[in-house]
Order: C-alpha cells, then sequence, then structure tokens
C-alpha cells in the first residue's frame, strides 16, 4: 500500500518554517513544573528540549549541613507521591555503611509500607495518565483509593504524605494491631473492587488505546542504553525488577510476579502499572501473614534511640537519647551506592562518610532523570497532543526530578 | 568483608570480580578496592571513556545509572565525578571514580550512553567541571543566569542573591542575601572527640591563648 503525504496549503514561494513553543512551566500535564521547548512542524513534534531545575531546592547541599538523622525528611519532599520509598534507600545506605542488623517485624514493616505507597503513587499516576488523555471519573475514582492509603500512613506515622517514619536501624514506632488487621480487611475488599471499578473504565475503552497504544516505542536496547528503570524497563520487556533481583530487607521471601510489557508503548507501561498495584497487594497480604512480634528498632543504642520508659529510670538511656538527638551518630568512613525500586524505578543515593555525623555528600540519583532525558527521542515523529500521553506514562515527578 | 548484618539490596557475589577488572583494564586502573560491600574503581581521568567502553562492551555494564561529582578542596585535584554503572545480566554494580580539578575537562561518555548528557550538565553545574566532548554543557538545574557552583564545599548554604517579586518594577527582582538573623549552624559534636577548635579553657592544657569571651 502507498500513499503520499497531503501538500500543506501553500502556493508559490511561500515557504512555512518550523514553529517552537512553549510546554508549561505551568501545565496541568505538566506534573508539576516543568517547561518543555518544543519545535513543532504543524502538528508534529521535531524536538523537544525539557527544561528541569525549576524546583530545585538544593537538598543534596541540605543535607552536608544537617545529621543523618535530620537529613531523612528530605526525602519525603524529593517525590512527595511516594515518600516511604524515597526515605527507603537513604536508610539502607546508612545500614550499609554502619552493617547494623534491623529486626525482622520492622523489615516486614518497611516492606509493607513500602508497597502501600506503590499502590498510593500508582493511583496518582494512572489517575493522571488517564486524565492527560482526557477522562475525568476514573481519576476520581481512584482518588478514593489514595485517600484511604494517606489515612493508613497517618494512622501509622501521623502524617497523611511527608511521614519520615523509616528509621536507620527499623521504623519510628510500632503500630496498632487494629491498623494491621484494617489493611488486610482494605486488601480484601475495598482495593480490588474500587480498582478494578476504575480500571473498567480505561483499559479496554477505544479512547484510551487510540491515545496511547504504538506512541513511543521503544526498544530493549534503548531502554538499557538511555538508562530506564522501573516500570519504564519492564514495559520494555525486560523483567528488571530490583526488588527481585537485588532483593533487600524480606523482599526475598515474598511470592510475587513482574509484570513486563510487550510492545513497549504508552498502554504497556500503564498496564504494568495496573498489574503492579495487583502485585503489590499480593506482597503485602504476604507482609501481614508473615510479620512476627518483636522490636520494630534496632538494639544498637548508639543508633536508635531507647524506649521513653527506660530513660526515666536508667541514666545510660538518657545519655544515648541526648547524644543522639543533639550530636547524632557517626557513621564509618566510606562510599556505598544503594538503590531500590521506587514505584517510579530505580531511585539511589550514593553517600559518602567521612566518619563525621553529616554525612560528606549525599548524592541522590533522581528515576526522573533518565527518563525524562528520553522525551526528546520519544516525542519524535509524534504529534503534539501524543506529548502529554508520554510524560503521562513516564510517571514523573518534579520533586525528585529538581531535587 | 565482614560478616554482612544488614539488609540493604543484595546482588551477585563479587567474588573475582577485583581480579577480573585488574587483568582487563590494564594501566588505566589507578587504584581498585572492594569496601562495604561495593566495588570501587579509580580511573586515570584521560582513558575514562576507553575504560567506560570497555566496561561496557566486555564486561557487561549495560546501564549508567548515575554520575555524581563530589568536592574534596584538600585535594590537588578536588573534583571527583563517580559513575554508578549496573549490569543487568551480571546483577553487579561498581562504582568508577576519577578526579579532575576547575580548569581540567573529563571526557565525555555521552558516546556511550545518550543519557550521560544531563548528568554531566548536572555536575557542570553543580561543580562546574567540565567534559570535554559534550555538545550541550548548558546548566541544567539553577536558574537562568545563575553564576557560581552551588555545591562546592566553599560555596555558602545560604547563596549570595536571593529574588523576590517587586510590586514597583512588576517583575522578579534579584538581591543580594540578607538575613534577618545570622545562619545557625549547631555543632554538638563532642568536645572530647569531635571538633579541631580552640574553646575557651583550652589554652590552659596547651598554652595557646584561646579565642572566645574573656573570663
Amino acid at each position: 500500500m502507498s500513499f503520499s503525504l497531503e501538500q500543506s496549503p501553500t502556493t508559490g514561494d511561500e515557504v512555512i518554517s518550523n514553529y517552537t513553543i512553549n510546554f508549561g512551566p505551568q501545565h496541568p500535564a505538566a506534573h508539576g513544573v516543568l517547561r518543555m521547548v518544543m519545535e513543532l512542524d504543524g502538528e508534529i513534534i521535531e524536538r523537544i528540549d525539557p527544561h528541569v531545575g525549576l524546583l530545585h531546592r538544593g537538598t543534596e547541599k541540605l543535607i552536608e549541613h544537617k545529621t543523618y538523622l535530620q537529613a531523612l525528611p528530605y526525602f519525603d519532599r524529593l517525590d512527595y507521591c511516594s515518600p516511604l520509598a524515597m526515605e527507603y534507600s537513604y536508610v539502607l545506605a546508612i545500614e550499609k555503611l554502619l552493617n547494623i542488623e534491623v529486626p525482622l517485624r520492622a523489615q516486614y514493616l518497611r516492606v509493607l509500607f513500602a508497597e502501600l505507597t506503590r499502590i498510593c503513587n500508582h493511583m496518582l499516576n494512572l489517575g493522571s495518565h488517564v486524565m492527560d488523555v482526557g477522562a475525568m471519573t476514573p481519576n476520581l475514582w481512584l482518588f478514593e483509593i489514595r485517600e484511604d492509603c494517606l489515612n493508613f500512613f497517618e494512622r501509622a506515622s501521623g502524617a497523611r504524605l511527608h511521614s519520615a517514619w523509616f528509621r536507620p536501624g527499623g521504623v519510628h514506632q510500632d503500630v496498632p494491631l487494629k491498623l494491621l488487621t484494617d489493611l488486610a480487611d482494605w486488601l480484601d475488599t475495598r482495593l480490588p473492587q474500587l480498582f478494578d471499578d476504575a480500571m473498567s473504565l480505561v483499559v479496554g475503552n477505544r479512547i484510551f488505546k487510540q491515545r496511547n497504544v504504538d506512541i513511543a516505542l521503544v526498544s530493549k536496547e534503548d531502554a538499557l542504553a538511555w538508562g530506564f528503570s522501573g516500570p519504564m524497563i519492564r514495559a520494555a520487556g525486560i523483567a528488571w525488577d530490583l526488588r527481585k533481583a537485588q532483593p533487600y530487607d524480606v523482599y526475598d521471601r515474598m511470592d510475587f510476579e513482574i509484570p513486563v510489557g510487550t510492545r513497549s508503548d504508552c498502554y504497556d507501561r500503564f498496564m504494568v502499572r495496573v498489574e503492579e498495584v495487583r502485585q503489590s497487594a499480593r506482597i503485602m497480604k504476604q507482609c501481614l501473614a508473615q510479620m512476627p512480634e518483636g522490636p520494630i528498632a534496632s538494639s544498637d543504642r548508639k543508633v536508635s534511640p531507647p524506649k521513653r520508659g527506660e530513660m526515666k529510670s536508667s541514666m545510660e538511656s538518657l545519655i544515648h537519647h541526648f547524644k543522639l538527638y543533639t550530636e547524632g551518630f557517626h557513621v564509618p568512613a566510606g562510599e556505598v551506592y544503594v538503590a531500590t525500586e521506587s514505584p517510579k524505578g530505580e531511585f539511589g543515593v550514593y553517600l559518602v562518610s567521612d566518619g563525621s555525623n553529616k554525612p560528606y555528600r549525599c548524592k541522590i540519583r533522581p528515576t526522573a532523570f533518565s527518563h525524562l532525558q528520553a522525551m526528546d527521542f520519544m516525542c519524535k515523529g509524534h504529534m503534539l497532543p501524543d506529548a502529554t500521553a508520554i510524560l503521562g506514562a513516564i510517571d514523573v515527578v518534579f520533586g525528585e526530578c529538581d531535587r | 568483608m565482614a560478616h554482612v548484618l544488614h539488609s540493604a539490596p543484595r546482588y551477585a557475589a563479587s567474588d573475582g570480580v577485583v581480579d577480573a577488572l585488574t587483568a582487563r583494564l590494564g594501566d588505566a586502573l589507578l587504584a581498585i578496592r572492594e569496601e562495604h560491600g561495593e566495588i570501587v574503581l579509580n580511573v586515570a581521568r584521560d582513558s575514562v571513556e576507553s575504560t567506560l567502553r570497555t566496561l561496557r562492551d566486555d564486561e557487561a555494564f549495560q546501564q549508567l545509572m548515575d554520575i555524581a561529582g563530589v568536592d574534596y578542596p584538600d585535594r590537588a585535584e578536588r573534583f571527583e565525578v563517580v559513575y554508578c554503572l549496573l549490569s543487568v545480566t551480571r546483577n553487579l554494580r561498581l562504582i568508577v571514580k576519577v578526579s579532575t580539578d576547575e580548569a581540567t575537562p573529563v571526557p565525555t561518555v555521552t558516546t556511550l550512553w545518550p543519557n550521560a548528557g544531563w548528568y554531566e550538565r548536572e555536575v557542570y553545574d553543580m561543580y562546574g567541571v567540565l567534559f570535554a566532548g559534550n555538545t550541550d554543557l548548558r546548566r541544567i538545574l539553577t536558574d537562568y543566569g545563575f553564576q557560581g557552583h552551588p555545591f562546592r564545599k566553599d560555596f555558602p548554604l545560604t547563596g549570595y542573591v536571593e529574588l523576590r517579586y517587586s510590586e514597583e518594577d512588576k517583575r522578579v527582582v534579584y538581591e543580594p542575601v540578607r538575613l534577618a538573623q545570622d545562619l545557625r549552624q549547631f555543632d554538638y559534636t563532642s568536645p572530647w572527640e569531635g571538633p579541631n577548635y580552640v574553646l575557651p579553657g583550652d589554652e590552659k592544657a596547651t598554652g595557646e591563648k584561646a579565642e572566645g569571651p574573656k573570663p
């Protein structure tokens, strides 16, 4: 079959040149503050130059001026859609340098809430992706689930969004039994019902497929070369998941599957996330079933504080507490790069310690940096409205990208 | 390595990797060590591109996950550029380090990985490290027209300029930073082991005159 492109309605010497537009920095589909300078030929994208950094707050510099413990809440404010997943890499990096043991219950709790974070994050991303391509309702329905997740976070840590609940050596405080039973209840009844309802509007929807199928195809080789991770690399057909390949905490005891895409388009990225939500629920159920009783933080008093009750009678506990919250703990000199599977991909922390109580350098590896950089090659040749679908399928949050 | 107690990500055993890399890389390799479960390589600056190419093509480190800059002001070559590599087939990670100073450019690796471009731009933006061969070495995270390199250790935490919207000029204006209160940096390190400054009263032990309030 052959066909020729319709000629532009020009006559004679008239030349239509490409023009350049700004997408953002304020755009509902920009997922925050992203400015993309687009060069368009009609409605075809020729080139995209994303300008990031509008949300740069110098987190890494601030961390260098704080003790290890004081630096932890900054991580919540990176990817504010999945705060606990951000803290995870940081506490694991410190634990790796200190080489301390984390009690089993704390490991289960961290995995449990990291997976709840994943569900929470995917609710926001799936919803906004759908909304970027024109559908309103699923987003509202998914926010129902997200609201439930935030309530669980609040009950565990006292904060809905910026939990600051993980600690080097464990978690900050234990959860009430009722929270665990409510979680189990929610996983059995409410989550599947609400989620399947919302997805039934989208996954088979003709318009949604028209907007997403065969958009931004990425080969396996390209996905590797561009440093893709998370759902982006899995949609390209590479079954790479750090939870399976490089298990941390109790992920090696969990039985779950890695969804992979077959075509590596925006629709696959969406569907990988949909399946990840179900797998996350599966992991959470296993966590709830297997979680033992016991301490929730390391017993190493040089790293984790004593109980309030102990401090009332023990002078040593009081001193430990005082030293921990003034001077903080010292971390042996060295450097580690620790990466975990955040909902958006590989979130890494390159931590350099000089043996003092403050990090010498804490480089944060954002997931969005690699993905957003590939916007140019993924969008090339696509139409202008496809850019929003592609951006929605990347799942970018600028707190994390710009740091 | 000592007995592993922590529960950080566990990847493939690194037995023999150090020896294999030493044999493979030859003279370009300045140092190699395994510490805290990480394999850290120091590489000669001029051969970083060829070394990383060898690691990518022959040792199957397919992905460049990150490039970090680190500033050590006391060293002759004060900056370190740190490449974090990942092999998805061998399930291994590597840290490759190169040192440089303000004036000497590091060869770019955008020829190997297309995503190195932004990472190099970030290191340039934050530390002022130059990358020879990177055709698009613009600032990336800081403001348009920003001056200085904020992550250098001698750059103050508060910066030099602050901006506000000026009602008179009807635009955003940049002004020198004015702090109503000095930035407070509490130093809680134990005076017996931590700080290296002189406290009042120390002169009694060492004979030096202390700076600080007169008794």
